[in-house]
């Protein structure tokens, strides 16, 4: 996927402006932060929970490598194949080569945030192989040629009626007449022109919550049903997974799962946790003949050591863009590539390289929100904050930005002119202020003025009360 | 060099290099051996309260649950599918368990048997077990329960003895370790929690998507 991050200040600007996505953003503030609190205060260990969750994935961080290598060897002892991706190149390659073996025309596909990281629909599509997407939102946007805008709800950025015309446009072969009122019958519509799909298809590539050291299984959690059609119907299954993505045993899967989905959506449980461990045994009535992993790397073993390790604990609920101010605002597009909202910030950087998508990690109010409903209590205010310092060592940050700044630490090294500055400033503001107290145009910060006045100094500067209050506050 | 090596030795000398090895091979042979048990939610004072829970929970999740004696079980299915204007008839596995529980009932209950290839209305399962916690049944992939009766019928029946209703998920770990051995697991496990949904739409739930519109939880009794 073309990463658009460059652009954000554009693209917020053209989702402030946009009626249809503010209507349907709503629906991100009015439901998901309802029932995820809901769930929360249902559970009275939510927090002990997290805490042990926390743990699990540090103590797997810490022997990753063991993890991963226990997991391989579990798939292949129950007649699986594992396929190592350092980038998103080896994974898209790999992926192709199991399809053309068997000459695969079509593919199935259960919700996969790998598969958008790494492009597959795109690629598969040019080496002749239709990739056909099957959760309901993500059907929905393949239909209109669009990305997700949300990790959990990738259609979350439309209203049905433009549903609807979507519909219309392309599923010609039905009566133009008939009635798609009720989101029911949006539903159902898919559903029977996905039914044909999961029967005819070849190959049906799904993702993973959790791949399972203890037993060499991959774990899918869903609420529609479509993930487990794509992986027992066609012939191959092929799971997509990141390596960050094991865990040690089921029990330490159990303790995760009780907070993924209460954090997700609000459920106590998805309607479909699926186990997968290998293809067909011999008396399986069905089953794919074919189980393959895909283990993709693609930079997180680099974030391993740094500041950004705590990152790779994320397991993708996706409540930190459900309570984030700035996602609420803009919706996921505008993020520019495939993870939005607090975690795309921190993890995009990683993922694509900060020059890539540098104003991410800006692209926050601060508010601790995010960093206070993680499951797994990732710090992602202070991980955008090293973030923003690495695109300053890096010359990254406008020029602008750059010059003020660097002419501010001129100043606070020599504190008589600090002084001296601030003063003379003081003064220009107030001057500025007038009677009215606030300032309506403040050169070299038209952007800010030009929607809001500031207000207008205190009577003294910081340090002028500061010295005041030391003062007074001589012990007698 | 490979992908494969490539990627373990970046994690390697990320998180403690060769020397500590041993120690590191220690932990998590350990914790692969004994699976330590975290948190576990709820308390239970008897039996009956972890039915109760069951029960509520799956009702919670838009299952639909009734109590019964074995011998009632055909019954049940056939009382079900005339509610719902549905034809008396469904599709099991091989479960002998099922088998037994329905027979002489085909005068009143046609009965077929094998996966489903989306052509039967009706699919009846027996799971192994079920987790009161979040009112979730665990079936298992084989001949005996084939999984496309779980994800192909558009109503899915499943019969569960109360005795296999535990507190926890992780109650069933140990159930399915005893059964197929340390480290190993059927194809698929399947944990089922209500029948399927969507929210796609606006964020408004919607009953059937891809799985069954109905799931119907029979606790046999005795
Ligand atoms: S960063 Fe935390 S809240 Fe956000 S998706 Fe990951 S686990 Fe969920």
């Amino acid at each position: 996927m073309e990463i658009k991050s460059p652009q954000f200040k554009k693209n917020a600007k053209a989702a402030l402006a946009d009626e249809q996505l503010q209507k349907a953003l709503s629906h991100v503030r009015s439901k998901f932060i309802e029932k995820r609190a809901t769930a929360v205060r249902e559970l009275d260990c939510f927090n002990e929970l997290r805490d042990n969750a926390v743990a699990i994935k540090k103590h797997t961080i810490k022997h990753l490598d063991l993890y991963l290598e226990r997991f391989e060897e579990k798939v292949l002892e129950q007649g699986g194949q594992v396929h190592w991706a350092a980038t998103a190149r080896d994974a898209r390659g790999q992926v192709l080569d199991i399809c053309r073996k068997i000459a695969a025309k079509t593919v199935t596909k259960g919700k996969s945030m790998i598969s958008e990281e790494i492009g597959l629909n795109e690629f598969l599509e040019v080496n002749d192989v239709t990739p056909i997407e099957t959760d309901l939102g993500e059907y929905i946007i393949q239909l209109r040629g669009e990305h997700p805008s949300h990790i959990i709800a990738p259609a979350v950025h439309l209203n049905m009626d433009q549903i609807r015309e979507d519909f219309r446009e392309h599923h010609t072969e039905l009566p133009e007449d008939r009635s798609l009122e009720e989101p029911i019958s949006l539903l159902q519509e898919a559903r029977g022109i996905l039914r044909e799909k999961f029967l005819g298809a070849d190959v049906g590539i799904t993702g993973a919550n959790f791949l399972i050291a203890e037993t060499g299984t991959s774990v899918i959690v869903t609420n529609e049903g479509n993930g487990d059609l794509t992986q027992t119907l066609p012939r191959i299954h092929i799971v997509l997974a990141s390596i960050e993505k094991v865990v040690p045993t089921l029990e330490d899967t159990s303790q995760i799962l009780r907070v993924l989905a209460r954090s997700a959506t609000g459920q106590e449980m998805s309607v479909y946790t699926t186990l997968s461990s290998g293809p067909k045994r011999g008396d399986d009535p069905d089953g794919p003949d074919e189980f393959h992993v895909v283990l993709l790397d693609n930079g997180r073993s680099s974030m391993l050591g740094t500041e950004f390790e705590d990152m790779l604990r994320c397991i993708r609920c996706g409540a930190c863009m459900n309570h984030c101010p700035v996602y609420h605002a803009v919706g996921g597009h505008a993020y520019g590539w495939v993870y939005p909202g607090p975690m795309g910030s921190v993890l995009s950087p990683s993922l694509a390289g900060i020059e890539n998508t540098g104003h991410l990690p800006n692209a926050s109010t601060f508010c601790g929100r995010c960093e206070s409903v993680c499951p797994m209590r990732i710090p992602l205010p202070k991980m955008m904050r090293h973030w923003r310092e690495r695109e300053f060592e890096l010359h990254l940050s406008p020029a602008s930005q750059r010059r003020n700044l660097k002419l501010w630490a001129w100043f606070a090294k020599r504190p008589k002119y600090y002084r001296l500055f601030s003063r003379l400033s003081h003064l220009a503001l107030k001057m500025l202020a007038g009677k009215s107290g606030r300032i309506s145009f403040l050169p070299l910060a038209g952007g800010w003025t030009r929607f809001r006045d500031m207000p207008g100094p205190e009577p003294k500067t910081f340090m002028q009360a500061w010295q005041d209050r030391s003062t007074r506050d001589q012990p007698q | 060099m490979s992908s494969r090596g490539e990627i373990l030795d970046r994690i390697r000398s990320a998180v403690g290099g060769v020397a500590t090895d041993k120690m590191r091979k220690a932990n998590v042979e350990r914790r692969l051996k004994r699976h330590p048990v975290g948190i576990l939610p709820w308390t239970y004072k008897n039996n009956d309260q972890v039915i109760t829970q069951f029960t509520v929970k799956a009702k919670k999740a838009d299952s639909t649950v009734e109590r019964c004696k074995s011998a009632d079980v055909s019954k049940a299915i056939v009382r079900f599918l005339k509610k719902h204007n549905l034809p008396a008839a469904c599709r099991i596995g091989a479960d002998r368990k099922l088998k037994n529980l329905l027979k002489g009932q085909e005068a009143v209950l046609e009965i077929t048997h094998g996966p489903n290839d989306g052509s039967q209305l009706t699919g009846v399962s027996c799971a192994l077990g079920a987790a009161a916690e979040t009112g979730t049944l665990f079936l298992v992939s084989g001949k005996d329960n084939p999984t496309t009766l779980n994800f192909l019928s558009e109503n899915h029946i499943v019969v569960i003895h109360k005795k296999d209703i535990l507190k926890h998920q992780e109650d069933l770990w140990v159930r399915l370790r005893r059964k197929y051995g340390a480290g190993k697991l059927p194809r698929t496990v399947n944990l089922i929690t209500g029948p399927s949904r969507s929210a796609d739409i606006e964020q408004t739930l919607i009953l059937g998507a891809h799985g069954p519109q109905r799931l119907h939880i029979i606790v046999v009794m005795n």
